[in-house]
């Protein structure tokens, strides 16, 4: 995957490179070079199938981050561009003439995360959820515990008990040795 | 139909009252929330035989579950054998039904998102009365493992007139053959009143109802 990067650096600025095994890597870049970089993959270096296209929410840094994962089906390599993003007001560039299938994972983002990508079709159509007003679901300051015990009724008698403990005590009761 | 004040979630443009000029220049006004469905709300239908009239009706109801299968959860799965030889619930008088116009039983196999609830309520609204209601695995009893899940509700019975719960992760076939045994029990004890018990107390299972389906765009009674 060095070649790969390498090959890629005398066109484009890149950022650090994360080599999880011998046919993956991840990459980062700006977000102002990943449509050219995509394109570039897509029709130079035979990374012609976008396998995902999702988001991690890194509350701590402010940042939200977008994972294009994209397959290279003769030589059998997985290439990963990691894009960072503000997470206030994420606003992201759509893909979807590159690939179609990236409008449904774009859909999928905006609603579970609140990315959003103008001109992506349909991007503001329900996709899982229907008529959902709170925080995107999976940013991580949505508390999805304290949204379901306001929303949802619930029934008394609900018990949960630390296994280790739990066990603990009831194979040995007094205590253990 | 939700007051358009109180709505937090507006109301999508096609299911909104407006005028539609017919291809004869004739002009019409169209509300597609009211115009296609009758309103009119559940009435209750009290038992009215003398009693053994009552017992012999409550005695045929009992053997002839038809049930809606409505694979919400994975108890969807549950219900496959049952269906086949092995367990062959057929034997005691239940069989599966592919619409709610046949069936009496309504069975919510799991944990119900509420987006499956919205067309759960709209399915057991449909079934004709008398009709039951069984809620299968811990799910619909207090959660379950999705006790706090963004999206899924916790008490069945807060939104419909459940009849019998199931319970187990999910429960297995032969814990299925038990609890149609017991509502057979229910329903031969004339304890089975879940279509009326809806009726009586409409307004509060509507209220429940909209206050966890945000976009309700679906008349509040459909039959």
């Amino acid at each position: 995957m060095k070649e790969l990067f390498n090959r890629l650096k005398t066109h484009f600025p890149l950022g650090e490179i994360t080599e999880q095994r011998e046919n993956l890597a991840f990459i980062n870049v700006e977000r102002a070079q990943l449509r050219a970089l995509l394109l570039h993959l897509r029709d130079v270096e035979g990374y012609t199938h976008l396998v995902l296209l999702t988001a991690v929410d890194w509350l701590e840094e402010g940042e939200l981050q977008l994972t294009y994962l994209l397959n290279n089906r003769v030589q059998a390599l997985d290439v990963g561009l990691r894009v960072m993003l503000p997470r206030e007001g994420t606003v992201m560039d759509s893909i979807h003439d590159i690939w179609p299938t990236a409008e449904t994972y774009q859909r999928e983002l905006r609603e579970m995360f609140g990315i959003d990508f103008p001109g992506s079709p349909r991007v503001n159509d329900n996709f899982a959820l229907e008529g959902w007003v709170e925080t995107p679901p999976y940013r991580r300051d949505f508390d999805t515990l304290e949204f379901s015990e306001r929303n949802f009724a619930h029934r008394e008698g609900r018990e949960t008990f630390d296994p280790r403990a739990h066990m603990k005590k009831k194979l040995y009761p007094d205590g253990g040795a | 139909m939700k007051d358009e004040l109180d709505r937090k979630v507006p109301l999508p443009d096609e299911l909104k009252k407006r005028v539609i000029k017919g291809p004869d220049g004739f002009e019409f006004e169209v509300d597609p929330m009211q115009d296609y469905f009758c309103q009119e709300p559940p009435k209750e239908h009290p038992p009215i035989y003398v009693k053994i009239v009552e017992d012999f009706f409550n005695w045929a109801r009992s053997e002839s579950l038809w049930i809606l299968g409505f694979g919400t959860g994975c108890g969807a799965i549950e219900m496959r054998p049952l269906m086949t030889p092995r367990f062959d619930a057929y034997r005691y008088g239940i069989q599966w039904r592919p619409t709610p116009r046949q069936a009496n039983l309504l069975m919510i196999s799991g944990y119900l998102s509420v987006k499956t609830l919205k067309r759960a309520i709209r399915a057991y609204e449909q079934m004709q009365s008398p009709k039951y209601v069984v809620g299968l695995g811990s799910c619909t009893i207090n959660g379950g493992m999705y006790f706090d899940s963004y999206n899924t509700i916790k008490r069945l019975d807060e939104y419909l007139p459940v009849d019998l719960y199931i319970a187990g992760c999910m429960p297995r076939p032969e814990a299925l053959l038990k609890g149609f045994e017991d509502l057979k029990k229910i329903i031969r004890a004339g304890g089975a009143e879940g279509a009326n018990h809806y009726a009586e107390h409409f307004e509060r299972y509507k209220e429940n109802q909209k206050k966890v389906i945000l976009d309700w765009d679906m008349p509040d009674y459909s039959w």
